[in-house]
């Protein structure tokens, strides 16, 4: 379906939830298209092609509210759709904070945001599958250690997304993605796998194949030998990678349902000193090609860029429509919805701001410390910010890496680490909706033997 | 349930001929093998937030993978539209992966029955009144609030699902299927002054509502997701290194998961890149030790009476008294490997290529008195409710990270600790048991297991176990609480 005709369908759909009954109602709509194959060794291990579709339909009766999805268009199924949808909401409870944003708040960001590229449906299949084997093919070069491979992949997708709902608001946008990755495995007696990735909106903007593969094999190698090591409380440097999974611990706890239930360590701390002078952290909605823009959210509030944490001080909480009213809030654009159920609170681009220092500065700052470059497992409590996750990474000796570690933990709380973060680097990228530079926190507990 | 052979025929005209014309078309390029996967699956689920149920969601979802094999390769394309043209036009995209001439596919088909019917539903989830399930959330918010006071904040989430499936092969085999999922969880903010901590609890499997009763009541699962953010209150820093572990029975069983399951996961040995490679044979475990991953257990949440190739589940053998076995096996790996399919071919959703997943993955029952363990540790870690873990599956590292974990000293259960992941290495872990208690316990069905960007319900199960050195990730040096 064209764009447009999404859009429509959207239309109609609240339109046919109105007459059946519904006070209000909003409906989303998703289109895409998705390839990837999988190369391993050279040799093509798996094709897949696919175009899926899917809408999201809410309706309130008053206060109270129901969702339901489907990916059956077929007129007859929709007016099922929203007969049943309505039932289901006669049956749940009056929520005085539920219903749609304030009609003023509705529009769209006007600015050029570069989220879709033709290139990427245009991509021969040929050209994908190169990339892959391109990426594979430098990891496996590299080294001589480097002889298996877990397989290098291309991945593409593109689509559409409308929105409309009853207030007269409607609109739709097209992104595009696209993403390289390869996963070498490095042998010297023990086995070590690592991976590296690009991804891009455009394919004309991933980074070169071939590098790709070095690091990745780089990376692997580097494992090799990894030893544990004793229990001791260090200075940890985090690479950009491993601190953007700090980054999502911290977007998790700005979460304004998080907030009004009192189930984050942030909760209660808005204009209060929760991390040192030199943190600032921005959620922006607009970044071009960013992974986490778009026009406006899932509840066609436009987007903007929300400071969240200014030189340390917490200025914002993100928030949908919803967790806006049960905070006596304003909306921040945030309100993310796949199709089914309500929408939730998503990041936009998520940052944390660059500091002035290479991350080679930071590493030779540091006398003795853990460079942590994997983190593994769930070990986070967001509501106390107790923090204990598997770690692996380098020793840090004399400001230069010593050695390869593995089977660690690092432990702390995330409240302490953000007040601990005693410098950042320089080195901010985009390669997901959350970033982050490298990151250097102080007394943290690294467990071993 | 049984009905689910008709439905496709019933409400999408699917006929033997249709079939037929499909795999023929995954076939036109060659190819040795290809497949159909017909989903139909209705989902619902309820949140109850600050006694408000603030959500309640239903939603269908359908379509059609079509899978080509070719020696090693897989050709995948699906569609949600059930029409023939979208259906052929997935099989000749699927079929691309083959060059050669088409295959004329002559095999007549057969509907299989399914050997086992693990699924004793009266009536489907999805088919009970939304009030039915209402109640249920409401009766688990009233007995978390009336557990304590200090319960400030209380969540309780519902979700059943009743999956439809056929899977046609050009080996000829049509197998259907009608697979039920229902799911309860609790969670919980306790409240002391300005300490804050959380509990959470939860069962299901693949049942009906009538499972929720007695001990899987949601009184039942509330009062517990209550009692453990309750003990957390209490809770101190949680040891930092190396010590003695006792895992209580059940939950706990996900340390099998982690530690040995993912790494016998037959893609991973066919390529040589997991830590228990070419291992058959060996000893990877104490000899107390035998884990099977068992496909067949009755309403469990990882059990299946086919998996999602059509292949009836079985219970495999992982481990036997400390010896490695076997590895789980999808109909590619098992090929490759020229091995015996074991029934663990599983997939998230039409969408998906299967890939060899585990089921509910269990250690079988030693012959020791689980309090006679706890008494035979002097200082160490007694952990009895866990949350998720992961693995590298090359190197065999893997944490699993405790929620509820208290101090062994002197034999004696003391102080709770505030959660913490434990980390291990998994070839070697199981070397390390030295007790195995004689209460084997399932999970109470609440576990999902992800994989190449793919969720599916999976179970464990263990008994009371000790292992005798395992690295703790709290944050209190050991000199502190006196461990030696």
């Amino acid at each position: 379906m064209s764009e447009n005709a999404l859009e429509q369908l959207a239309i109609e759909l609240v339109a046919g939830a109105m007459h059946a009954g519904a006070t209000a109602a909003d409906v989303v709509v998703r289109e895409a298209d998705e390839f990837s194959t999988v190369l391993r060794l050279g040799k093509i291990e798996s094709l897949k092609e696919a175009a899926s579709k899917a809408l999201g339909l809410r309706v309130f009766s008053g206060t109270r509210s129901a969702t339901s999805f489907s990916s059956d268009f077929s007129g007859a199924s929709l007016a099922r759709l929203v007969d049943r949808t309505l039932a289901m909401a006669r049956a749940t409870s009056e929520d005085p904070a539920s219903g749609l944003p304030a009609a003023e708040v509705l529009g769209r960001h006007a600015g050029e945001m570069e989220l879709f590229s033709p290139e990427v449906a245009e991509l021969s299949t040929d050209d994908r599958i190169q990339c892959a084997r391109r990426a594979e093919e430098a990891a496996l070069a590299t080294d001589p250690r480097i002889r298996n491979s877990e397989g290098a992949w291309f991945e593409a997708s593109w689509g559409t997304k409308a929105y409309a709902n009853s207030l007269g608001f409607a609109g739709s946008y097209l992104t595009s993605y696209c993403a390289v990755s390869v996963a070498p495995i490095a042998q010297n007696g023990g086995m070590q796998r690592d991976y590296w990735y690009s991804v891009a909106r455009r394919p004309s903007a991933l980074e070169d194949p071939v590098a790709v593969g070095r690091k990745a094999a780089e990376r692997a190698l580097r494992k090799l030998g990894a030893r544990k090591i004793s229990t001791c409380r260090v200075p940890v440097v985090f690479d950009p990678e491993t601190a953007r999974s700090l980054l999502g611990h911290v977007f998790e706890a700005v979460r304004g349902d998080a907030i009004y239930r009192s189930a984050s360590f942030l909760a209660g701390k808005l204009g209060q000193r929760v991390a040192g002078e030199n943190v600032t952290i921005w959620d922006d909605g607009i970044r071009p090609c960013g992974f986490g823009s778009r026009p406006f959210d899932d509840e066609g509030v436009p987007a903007c860029i929300t400071p969240v944490i200014e030189q340390g001080t917490l200025s914002n909480y993100l928030l949908n429509c919803y967790t806006a009213r049960k905070l006596n809030l304003r909306t921040t654009g945030n309100a993310s919805r796949g199709v089914a159920g309500p929408p939730v609170v998503g990041p936009k681009n998520f940052y944390l701001a660059a500091g002035p220092h290479p991350p080679g500065e930071i590493l030779r700052s540091v006398r003795s410390g853990f460079f942590v470059t994997e983190l593994i497992g769930f070990g986070v409590n967001i509501v106390t910010g107790d923090y204990s996750r598997g770690a692996a990474g380098m020793w840090i000796e004399n400001g230069e890496l010593a050695f390869p570690v593995e089977e660690v933990t690092i432990a702390g709380n995330l409240a302490e680490m953000l007040n601990h973060i005693e410098a950042i680097a320089s080195d901010l990228e985009f390669r997901a909706a959350l970033a982050s530079p490298t990151l250097l926190i102080g007394g943290l507990t690294l467990a071993g033997t | 349930m049984r009905q689910g052979n008709h439905f496709f025929s019933e409400h999408y005209g699917l006929r033997e001929a249709d079939l037929e014309r499909y795999l023929a078309a995954a076939l036109s390029e060659g190819g040795d093998y290809a497949d159909l996967y017909f989903e139909y699956t209705t989902t619902s689920s309820i949140l109850l937030d600050e006694s408000l149920v603030k959500s309640a969601t239903e939603g269908i979802s359908m379509g059609c993978g079509v899978r080509v094999l070719s020696g090693e390769q897989t050709g995948y394309a699906y569609t949600d539209d059930l029409t023939p043209e979208k259906i052929l036009k997935a099989a000749r995209i699927a079929a691309r992966i083959a060059s050669g001439p088409a295959r004329v596919f002559t095999v007549g088909l057969t509907t299989v029955e399914c050997p086992n019917n693990l699924y004793s539903v009266p009536v489907p989830s999805t088919e009970r009144d939304l009030t039915e399930k209402l109640d249920l959330v409401r009766r688990g918010d009233q007995a978390a609030r009336a557990y304590d006071p200090r319960i400030r904040q209380v969540r309780v989430s519902y979700g059943d699902q009743v999956r439809h499936v056929l899977i046609a092969g050009s080996d000829g085999r049509v197998v259907t299927d009608l697979q039920p999922l229902v799911r309860l969880g609790v969670f919980t903010i306790a409240q002391e002054n300005s300490n804050l901590q959380s509990g959470s609890s939860g069962g299901g499997g693949r049942v009906g509502l009538e499972f929720f009763q007695g001990e899987n009541s949601p009184e039942s699962f509330a009062r517990e997701a209550a009692r453990q953010a309750i003990v957390q209150l209490t809770a101190q820093e949680a040891p930092a290194g190396e010590m003695e572990v006792v895992l209580g029975p059940g939950w706990p069983g996900i340390l099998l998961h982690e530690a040995v399951g993912h790494g016998l996961e037959a893609d991973f040995n066919r390529k040589g890149i997991s830590a228990f490679s070419g291992r058959i044979g060996q000893r990877v475990a104490s000899e107390l030790c035998t884990v099977v991953d068992d496909g067949t257990v009755p309403g469990r949440r990882g059990s299946l009476n086919v998996d999602d190739e059509g292949a009836p589940t079985e219970r495999t053998v992982l481990i036997e008294d400390g010896i490695l076995r076997g590895y789980l096996q999808d109909r590619l790996s098992a090929l490759v490997m020229k091995s015996t399919r074991t029934g663990n071919g599983r997939r998230e959703s039409y969408e998906h290529i299967p890939l060899p997943r585990m089921t509910n993955t269990c250690m079988l029952a030693g012959s020791e008195d689980s309090q006679e363990i706890i008494r035979s540790v002097r200082r160490g870690l007694y952990a009895v409710y866990f949350g998720g873990g992961q693995v590298d599956i090359t190197n065999g590292k893997f944490v699993f990270s405790a929620a509820e974990a208290y101090l062994i000293e002197d034999g004696k259960v003391t102080a709770p600790v505030k959660g913490a992941t434990l980390i291990g290495d998994g070839p070697t872990v199981l070397t390390r048991v030295t007790a195995v208690g004689n209460d084997l316990r399932l999970d109470p069905g609440i576990g999902t297991c992800g994989k190449d960007g793919q969720s599916v319900p999976v179970g464990v199960g263990i008994p009371t176990v000790k292992v005798s050195r395992l690295t703790v990730g709290g944050t209190a040096p050991r000199s502190a609480q006196s461990f030696q």
